[in-house]
Parts: structure tokens; sequence; C-alpha cells
């Protein structure tokens, strides 16, 4: 009997019961850390010596969890999965890790990302590329690969992530769990490394919406730590999943998800837009409206553009203390600029460089205003979109790229121009700051997909309820990855 | 320099060096020589370390943007100044650009050069952090991180000045300004402030206001103590000069350069097509602040009388002479230990003169500071009443001044333990004078014939016998009445 890959709940009752301790949780994630290991490469740091905590009427004390390695963890190798940080062992732990281990959650392992969060395949860390638990010969997406692969395997109920374009949101998609990105400040990013700090955010994956609820409730608060950070102590994620939603008012754009709009389709995006169609008819049979929106393509597609822009941008500022010189392994060279060139240049992929460039280019003085303002006023302009919707309706409901999960090998891949949106719709969530949450809906060739519920700032309480009441219209709550392909 | 006129321009940087810790982390503020002490992970750009504004800083901040009359915006904003350097850990620096707006913008100052009252426009002024501090070794370099993130503020003028010796005087005003409202101790030998010094010549009858009739601008970076503010800008409007004579001044282009202490000139180092670009962006860790008027008004109540408002008092109400005034004002501790002795009840005329002469001296001598002096404005009123009320004489006044700096003690106390006090009562001085006036009575006669100033020897006498107790006009008076009496 394993209890690692069941509901938090369950867990919990399992601890209070005395049919398992916190000790044997402990070894039992530990030793399925190591099998997924094997079949996905999804962990930086497998924690061996992670210690048992006293079961509390908390109901995450006792429990393993993961942390994404651009977490800030104490006395624990935290790499952002870059060799510019490979063997950094930081002395401060973020704060949202802080709030988890304080209610007496356990770190078994710290998973596998795209280096610092820079990536959408799970395959650029610098411990190599994370395979998806359903097919091997797929990816996770990214950048938090190496906890929706975990999550997705039952290693534990849990792992933390982060968020700057989709970065949990689309893994949990493709691993066929729950992705949860809360509203922008809600959890304190002190202690995350930074990719673009007006688009990150910090949250959790897991495989249902109430554990989701339960873990950010933890997670979250206000952290003088962290100025952009704000008070939720009224805010109770958990209490408010009534699965109540009669009433409740949905959108979907026209432009991203009408079948139609995409007159070449595959099969695979053909299921899925088929799939998320019946989901629309489940949510209006409990209750709610569903209502067709439309927004003006153009803008639409200066999305992914406006995206690219503002996130190098700060990426290449906020990674500028990589040096090598206060931390990380110092290069050799003449002058300390040598050094500075030699650190970066060995320790950076390719693609990360690539980024840099891009940053540094947007911002130079003769290119700021066509780029970065530009980009800036794209910005602006998507947000405000989103909340004349919300003026209206409780929640977007979109659904989560163009199909299940991608082959590694990119053979598959869709090079048509139409579905950059349909791949990309989630930034906007980050561009806002607005709660946004994935949740499986159905299966393309056996593969999950997944649907994307994204509501107003502070909005968090009601937008998991709806995903809350979506999730139990259908019949993937808490599923476990079954291997339909092991490579 | 006759046939033109000198235009200069400042960038003072100012360490708000009184705030307790960092303006974005929660290091402690201190000036330490211990290197790297006042430290805090967001100083060394640990990997997820974030800002937090320090209220206390900004607040300062206000306060000297309000004293520079300038505007003050409606958001506060930061943004980020990237560029490479090791003693930049982030990489970056948190400052002010001009947009969206700094803490400051569009004020002037008005300053005294011999007399003269002189105005000089305020471009902005804005709060950064400092920089780390390194040290250049011959194989090797030290960074001191204790200096990262301390507060900083950089006003910079306009190019209104004309002379070093103009530059100098707005610099000195403004480091008064600094420590009079307790925003920085302003010590240069702490480093805590540091320039840079635009400065371009203009033929002498072409009007300055016109910006197409202004020289090439050339920026000198490193000047850091306000002797090397004078000495830079006479080189510099020297070599401008040299080049406007020689012909090659037109071909000369806006360029930076630095001061180089040793050789005492400037030194090229960059041009303007070399200029950096610092890819300026608002810094996304700290959201826009309000800045509420409500605040802003409660602040500008804080700021204390500045020297030149109290010198004014000084002049007109006290009639205190220029010299006297500008003696007290020139720190504030001095000005506030005046202030205070008047509010005890000392005639103004009567403190400066104690404070300026006896008491300066004394804190120059010992090379001491007014704050460390144990002789409190309550106590040195005191002991001037015990002056006025005649109850001791003035030099031993001093004495007893000198004696309670020494041994901290209260003057009062050691006027009653010496047993200092002079006798005033007539009757006891009677005793003494007619006691002498026996003794010495061929003196007597000569004072009858017109030696007056046997007085004086009768005066010395009863001193000698009352170990100078004895209050010298009553004595005199007395002697006179007791001689008529004869």
């Amino acid at each position: 009997m394993s209890y690692v890959d069941k509901s938090i709940e369950e867990i919990h009752s399992a601890l209070k019961e005395g049919k398992i301790t916190s000790r044997e949780l402990i070894e039992e994630s530990l030793q399925k850390s190591k099998e997924i290991q094997k079949k996905c490469n999804a962990f930086v740091t497998i924690i061996e010596d992670a210690k048992e905590k006293e079961v509390t009427d908390h109901l995450l004390s006792g429990i393993p969890f993961g942390i994404k390695d651009n977490y800030s963890t104490k006395g624990i190798l935290s790499t952002g999965s870059s060799n510019t940080l490979k063997d950094y062992v930081p002395f401060f732990t973020a704060t949202s890790i802080e709030n988890l281990e304080k209610v007496g959650a356990i770190a078994v392992n710290k998973t596998v990302l795209d280096e610092f969060g820079m990536g959408a395949t799970g395959t650029t860390g610098h411990t190599g590329i994370v395979k998806n638990p359903w097919d091997k010969t797929r990816m996770c997406a990214g950048s938090s690969a190496g906890s929706a692969a975990a999550v997705a395997a039952g290693v534990y109920p849990y792992a933390t992530g982060s968020d700057t374009g989709d970065s949990i949101r689309k893994p949990a998609a493709y691993c066929g769990i729950v992705g949860y990105k809360p509203t922008y400040g809600l959890i304190s990013r002190y202690g995350l490394f930074p990719f673009a700090s007006s688009l990150d955010h910090c949250g959790a994956l897991t495989r249902s919406v109430k554990d989701a609820a339960i873990v950010v409730d933890a997670m979250k608060g206000i952290d003088p730590k962290d100025m952009t950070s704000y008070d939720s102590k009224d805010m109770h994620l958990k209490e408010a999943l009534t699965g109540n939603v009669k009433g409740k008012k949905l959108c979907y754009i026209k432009e991203i998800c009408d079948k139609k709009m995409y007159p070449n389709a595959n099969k695979e995006l053909k299921e899925h837009l088929e799939n998320f169609e019946k989901v629309l008819e489940n949510a209006k049979k409990i209750g709610m409206e569903v209502e067709e929106v439309s927004i003006d393509k153009e803008l639409l597609k200066a999305s992914a553009s406006a995206y690219v822009v503002i996130s190098c941008a700060e990426a290449t500022s906020n990674m500028s203390n990589l040096t090598g010189i206060v931390f990380g392994p110092r290069a050799q060279g003449k002058s300390y600029i040598e050094m500075m060139k030699n650190y970066r240049t060995e320790g950076f992929s390719p693609l990360i460089k690539r980024r840099f460039i891009i940053g540094s280019y947007v911002l130079q003085k003769e290119n700021i205003d066509r780029y970065f303002k530009n980009a800036q006023k794209v910005r602006r302009m998507l947000v405000d979109a989103w909340k004349d919707l919300f003026k209206k309706y409780d929640a977007v409901i979109l659904p989560v790229g163009s199909g299940p999960a991608k082959l590694l090998d990119g053979s598959l891949d869709i090079l048509d121009e139409n579905t950059v949106i349909l791949e990309e719709h989630l930034q906007i969530g980050n561009f806002g700051g607005f709660p946004s949450i994935t949740i499986p809906d159905g299966f393309v060739d056996s593969l999950p997909v997944g649907l994307n519920i994204t509501g107003n700032c502070y909005d968090d309480e009601n937008v998991l309820n709806i995903a809350y009441a979506l999730e139990n219209t259908m019949e993937y709550k808490n599923q476990i990855a079954k291997e339909v392909n092991n490579g | 320099m006759g046939k033109y006129k000198a235009m200069i321009g400042l960038e003072m940087h100012c360490q708000i060096s009184t705030t307790n810790t960092k303006v974005f982390s929660n290091a402690k503020n201190a000036y330490n020589e211990i290197p790297n002490t006042n430290i805090k992970p967001l100083d060394m750009a640990f990997p997820g370390t974030l800002p937090t504004v320090n209220k206390e800083a900004v607040k300062k901040s206000l306060m000297a943007s309000l004293i520079l009359n300038c505007k003050q915006p409606e958001y506060l904003y930061f943004e980020r100044k990237n560029y490479y350097y090791p003693d930049l850990p982030k990489g970056y620096q948190i400052t002010q650009q001009t947009s969206p707006a700094p803490i400051g913008v569009g004020g002037s100052i008005t300053f005294e050069v011999n007399g003269e009252e002189k105005k000089v426009r305020i471009d902005n002024i804005h709060l950064e952090e400092d920089a780390a501090s390194t040290d250049h070794y011959s194989s090797y370099s030290t960074i001191d991180y204790n200096r990262a993130g301390v507060p900083l503020l950089e006003l910079v003028t306009y190019p209104d000045l004309h002379s070093a010796e103009e530059a100098v005087a707005f610099l000195e005003t403004m480091r008064s300004i600094y420590r009079y409202t307790g925003i920085s101790e302003a010590d240069s030998k702490k480093g805590q402030i540091r320039c840079d010094v635009n400065v371009s010549i203009i033929d002498e009858n072409l009007d300055e206001t016109k910006e197409e009739n202004w020289g090439t601008k050339i920026e000198i970076k490193n000047v850091n103590s306000f002797g090397a503010v004078k000495d830079t800008i006479l080189y510099e409007i020297d070599r401008q000069i040299r080049k406007k004579e020689d012909g090659t001044y037109d071909k000369m282009k806006q360029e930076t350069r630095r001061w180089d202490e040793e050789s005492e000139t400037t030194i090229f180092m960059r041009s303007k097509v070399d200029e950096i670009d610092y890819k300026y962006f608002v810094e996304p860790n700290i959201p826009k602040i309000k800045l509420s008027k409500d605040w802003i008004e409660s602040i500008r109540k804080e700021i204390p009388a500045l020297a030149k408002e109290r010198k004014e008092k000084y002049q007109n109400e006290y009639h205190l002479s220029v010299v006297d005034a500008n003696i007290l004002v020139k720190e504030k501790e001095i000005s506030d230990y005046f202030d205070e002795t008047i509010k005890e009840g000392t005639n103004p005329k009567t403190a400066s003169n104690w404070i300026t002469s006896t008491i300066l001296g004394y804190l120059n001598k010992n090379d001491i500071e007014i704050k460390e002096l144990f002789l409190t404005p309550k106590m040195l009123t005191k002991l001037i009443k015990k002056v006025e009320d005649k109850t001791i004489s003035s030099k031993q006044g001093k004495e007893v001044l000198y004696k309670s700096l020494e041994e901290k003690e209260d003057p009062i106390t050691i006027i009653e333990k010496l047993g200092l006090k002079q006798i005033g009562n007539e009757e006891e001085i009677l005793v003494f004078v007619k006691e002498v006036l026996e003794e010495h009575l061929d003196m007597i006669e000569k004072y009858k014939n017109g030696r007056t100033n046997v007085i004086d020897f009768f005066v010395g006498q009863i001193m000698k016998k009352t170990k100078g107790k004895a209050n010298p006009a009553m004595t005199m008076n007395l002697i006179k009445q007791e001689i008529e009496k004869r």
C-alpha cells in the first residue's frame, strides 16, 4: 500500500490514524524519487537525510514535498538548474518554503527546471532533459518540469513551482495534473531566483484543486522582505471550495479556441479543442453561464513578442549578479572583466545567452522606445482587455496549448502561426498578475491535456472554486501518470 | 580669465549617514573601519534577495528636496542602472532617473560668496544606493561591501556656477544643510561626499542663458574633497582657455575626465561616443509608492532652522557681528548650544562672547566637539549669572569654566568647593579697607596730593588679603569713601 500518491487529506488521515508514519512516508517518497530519477531525470538533488516531523492538525504536517531548484534552500544545493550555480549552497531559505516547513512539511528533493526558469521544454537544465512520465519520448514542458513529472508520477502530493510565462500551468497540463499560480504578491518571492521580476510568481503543482488550495494557503502571506507581497490573511482558499458555482459566468475567447480559427489543424489539435468544448458543456450543466467573447487578434498575436521583450529585458538585468565573484564557481582570468566573461560564457547555456542579447538589445537607448516601451504598452492593453472581461465574467476559460505533450525530438511540432496564441496565451495571466489554474480536462492519444481558468487579481477563491467544481465533473482528480510509452 | 567666463555644474553625492539601516537592505548603515561587517544577503546580491525601501531614507531625501525648493513626485519610483563593475554586486544600481520622476525636480537655492548672494538652479535630486568600495593592490584587489547599499543622495545643478570659489561655497552651503537637517554627517574624510564636476568656458561677451552659446562640456569624475573640487575647476578652466588660445578648442569633443590627485591634473577617461548605455528601466521589485501630501507637509514642518536663517536672526535680533554670527552657525551643534544658552536666560551678546572665545577656544585646543563638552548650556548660564551678579569675577568665571571642563564637575559645585565666593558684602570689605589704609597712611597722603592712581595700589593690597575674592568695583568705591572721610 503506498500513500504518497494519495491526496493530502487522505495522507493526513492515514498519519492521524497511525496507518503510516511521517518517517515511512519519507522513505516511500525517497524510494519513488530514485525510481523517477532513473525514468525521467526529474531531480537535481534527492534529500536523502530528510527528517520526519511531528504530525499536527495541519494538513501538511509530516508529509513530503518537492521544491523546484530555483528556490533558495538553506544548506541544500540550489542550482536554478544552471552550471553557474552548480555548487551553490545558500545560507537562507525562501520565505514560501519556510512557511511550508513551519507547518511541518518535509522537503525530499529539489526538482529540475529549465535553466533559471527560462524555457518551456524542461530540456535546458544543467543536469539534462526531463522526460514525461506518461511517455518518455515526450517533454514535460517547462520550466517546472521536474516538479510536474514528480507530482504526476506520485512521488509526493505536491511540489512548488514558479511561473513567469506559463511555467507551472503548461507542465501541469502536459503531465495531467493541477498547476496553480495565484495572484501576484500572494506568495512572497523572497528566495526565488528571479527570471523576470514583474512576471515571476510562486505557485504549486498538485493532483487536485483542493490540494493546490491547501498548499498555497500555507505558502502565502505578506512578507516584509518582499515589497510586492500583500496581506491575504482574510483569504482562505480551501474553505472557499464549496463546489457551488451556480450563476458564475465564464467566457472563452473565440480567436484562441474556436476550431474555425485553425483550418489546417492536425488531429491532436482538433481533438483537444473538441474535448474542451465538451468541458464547457459540463460547466453549463453545473449552473455556470458560458459565453464566447472576441478580442482583437492582432493584440493577441502581439502578446508573445511583448513577453519575450519584457522577460528578456528583466532577465538580463536580474542575472547580472551571476559573475562568479561573490558566489558560484569563480572563473579564471587576467582581469575581473575576463573572469566575469569566462564564468558567464562557460556557465550559461546558448538559449539563455540568446535571451540576454535580446534583453540588452531592447533596452538600449536607441531601441528602448521601439521595443521595451511598446512591449509594455501591449502588456497594458492586454491586461486592460482581460480586466474588461472580468467586469462581466468571473473567469476566462481556455484550453492549454495545442494538444498533449510534445515530442522531445520536435518532429511533430506544428509550425502554424495561428497556434502561437493558443500556445502562449497563459502569459497574459503573468502580465496582469491574475490568479490562474490549469486542471486536466481529458486525453488526446492516451496523453493528458488541460484547460486553464484565469480570474481577476485577488479573486483566487472564486477561481479555485470554479476549477474545483469543474474538476468534479471529470474523472482526472488525483490521477497518477500511467506510462503509455517508455521510449 | 579675462576674455572668458566659466560655466560650472556639479553633481554632488552625499551619503545619508544617519539612517539605522541601508536604503534597500536591513544591514546597518554605519561607517566601519572593519571591512565586510555591515552586510546582508542583498548587499552581495545573493540570488533571490529583494530590495525593500527604507522609509527614513525617503523621508530625509524628501526633506532635502523641500529645502532645495524642488517639486516632489506624486509617486515614488526607482530604476535600475545596469552596468558591470566589481563594486556593484547586483550588476545594477537602484537609482532614480529623471523619468518617471526622482525625489526632487527643478529647484534652486541661494548661497553666499564673500557676502554676495548667489543662486544656483537644481536640475534634480535623487535617492540611490552606494556601491561597494574597492582597493586595488599590485596583484589583487579587495572589495568592502559595508558601503554597498548605503543611501546616497545625488543632486545635479545647472551650470550656474562661475568660479571654483562659487562652487566650493555652494558645496559648503549644501554640507551645512545636510548637517543641520541631520541628513548626513557629510564627512568627506569618510567618503561621504563625492563630486563630479562639469566645466565649460564661454566668451565673456556671450549670453550664457542661450544654450547655443555654451562651450563643450567636460565632465570630471571622482572629485572627492572640496579642495580637489577647487583644484579641478582651476586646472580645467586653465586647460580649456589654453585650448582656446592655441586654436584647438573647437576640435575638442565632449568627454569625461577624472581628477588625478597625484599629478594634480585631469586625465582623459572616455569620449561621448564611448558613453555607457545604462539601459534604465523601472525596478520591478519595488511597487510605486504614493507620497502623500500630508506626509510631505509634516516633513516640511520638521525642517530645523538652517544656518542662513539663524545667522540672520543672530545679526538682526541679537545684534551680533557678522564674524560672530558666522562662527556660531558654522556647526549646528554650536548654534544649538548657543540657542539653548539663550533659552536658559543668558543675554545673547554675553553668550556669544563666552562661546566664541572661551568655549570654542577650548574645543579647538583639545580637538573635541561641542557634543562631547561636559558643560551644558544650563551650567554655562548659571556660571554666567555668578559673574553677572558679581558673586565671582569674570576672571574667576573663566577659571571655573576650565576647571569644570577638565574635572567634569558642575561649575557651581566648584565655586562652592573652592570658596570662590566673591566678597560682595560692604561691611566685610570695609574691614579689609580700613586695615589696609591703616597700614599705609603715607599712601593716603600721596592720594590727597593728587596721585589718584594710588587707589590701584590699595585695591591690589585688598585683593592680596582676600585672595582676589573682594568685588573690585565695590572695593574701589569703599576705598575712595574711606579716604575722603580721613
